[in-house]
């Protein structure tokens, strides 16, 4: 029964309860940083990695933090770990690091990661959280990626980088420029719901 | 000069939702009616203002000399935080009208990525200052007013359209987003 519902923690936040298609959470850096599938993967993975500590620390400290003040006391946890992914990439990643930008400290304030810290960690225990947190980190990085395919595919021609059309085709530039953000998810959005109801 | 550009650039060139996609929750969340989005307008002209001063005076006097500056985005949400729940006890006894038209928006401002995103922009401004600083957050917090205001009143007039199934809520939303976003491009050649 235990092990069933892990399963259940981890797979819910890849489908069920996608941060991205069903959820809307974290809207910001899914249309800001998914002009190309490796940005779309590098900014998934930085906030797996604080959703997975801070979703960790949060269920381990939740019994020692007084009820009144543990939003702010979640957000300390966040931005730490937040300040760590900084500097990691910054030393390792300069690339990635410079075309994030903004969108790196900006992690802290990803409803994703607070909404769970509030709404899953704080009230199980580390082994449920961690589950949670891979399940929505995945379901995340998942969205993200596809996102950045599709719009690099679109406005480029290229996947991660690699040419994928021959130099004479026309591509739509307007994928990678700002509006296409929203009109990608907007399509992506429709064919996920279209999908997930037929499956269920 | 200088400022006109600024201002330019943050209202309509490089607005601050459409263009550098900060803010979308709030964007996409209390923009079904005109009424709401001009209170939640008001609310974030109001806190990126103070906001960014403070952050701006304590990243100069204390964080730079103190060589504490990777410390900036911790200090920096801690700051915007504690300032919001300041506006709102101060807003209550000082002004209850004010309070009665901004009070349900402010808790939501703390998680509205583009308060800190605008306090961190606000520091790399080419000669800055803190004058300077301050018309950036206001200048982006009209840009900010502007698209949410145009995009509720478009969302009002949606309700009355026939909308297919499948592109039915959030999708259709979206989709306006990036037209709107495709319109504001028009402005690019502008500065």
């Amino acid at each position: 029964m235990a092990e069933l519902n892990q399963k259940q923690n981890f797979l819910k936040g890849i489908i069920k309860e996608n941060p991205i298609f069903v959820m809307l959470l974290g809207m910001c850096p899914t249309l800001g940083v998914t002009s190309s599938a490796f940005n779309g993967l590098g900014m998934g993975v930085a906030t797996l990695f604080v959703l997975l500590m801070s979703n960790i620390v949060v269920s381990l400290v939740k019994n020692l933090i007084p009820a009144k003040v543990r939003i702010p006391a979640f957000i300390i946890i966040i931005a730490s770990f937040v300040t760590i992914v900084e500097m990691i990439l910054e030393a390792f990643v300069p690339l990635l690091y410079e075309q994030l930008g903004i969108f790196i400290p900006l992690i802290v304030v990803n409803c994703i990661i607070l909404g769970r810290a509030e709404a899953f960690a704080s009230k199980n225990n580390v082994l449920s959280s961690i589950f949670d947190a891979l399940g929505m980190g995945i379901g995340f990085v998942l969205a993200l990626t596809i996102l950045g395919s599709v719009r690099e595919i679109l406005g480029n021609g290229s996947l991660f980088g690699l040419t994928l059309l021959p130099e004479t085709a026309n591509t739509f530039i307007l994928f990678i420029l700002p509006p296409g953000a929203f009109i990608a998810l907007a399509y992506l959005t429709v064919i996920f719901n279209r999908l997930t109801n037929k499956t269920t | 000069m200088d400022y006109i550009i600024i201002l330019i650039a943050a209202v309509f060139v490089n607005n601050i939702v459409l263009s550098q996609f900060l803010g979308i929750c709030p964007f996409l969340g209390v923009s079904n009616k005109v009424s709401t989005s001009v209170g939640m307008s008001g609310a974030v002209l109001f806190v990126m203002t103070i906001a960014t001063t403070v952050t701006y005076l304590l990243n100069q006097y204390v964080l730079i000399p103190a060589g504490l500056d990777y410390l900036r985005t911790i200090t920096f949400i801690l700051v915007i935080a504690a300032l919001v729940q300041m506006v709102e006890i101060i807003l209550k006894k000082v002004s209850p009208p004010l309070y009665q038209a901004l009070g349900v928006f402010l808790p939501l401002i703390t998680t509205n990525c583009a308060v800190l995103g605008v306090a961190i922009l606000a520091l790399g401004l080419e000669n800055g200052s803190l004058v300077k600083a301050v018309f950036f957050a206001i200048s982006n917090s009209l840009g900010f007013g502007l698209a949410l205001v145009v995009f509720a009143s478009i969302r009002e007039q949606l309700e009355l359209a026939n909308i297919p199934e499948g592109m039915k809520g959030v999708p259709i939303n979206l989709l306006v987003a990036g037209l709107l976003s495709l319109a504001f491009l028009g402005f690019t050649a502008l500065v």
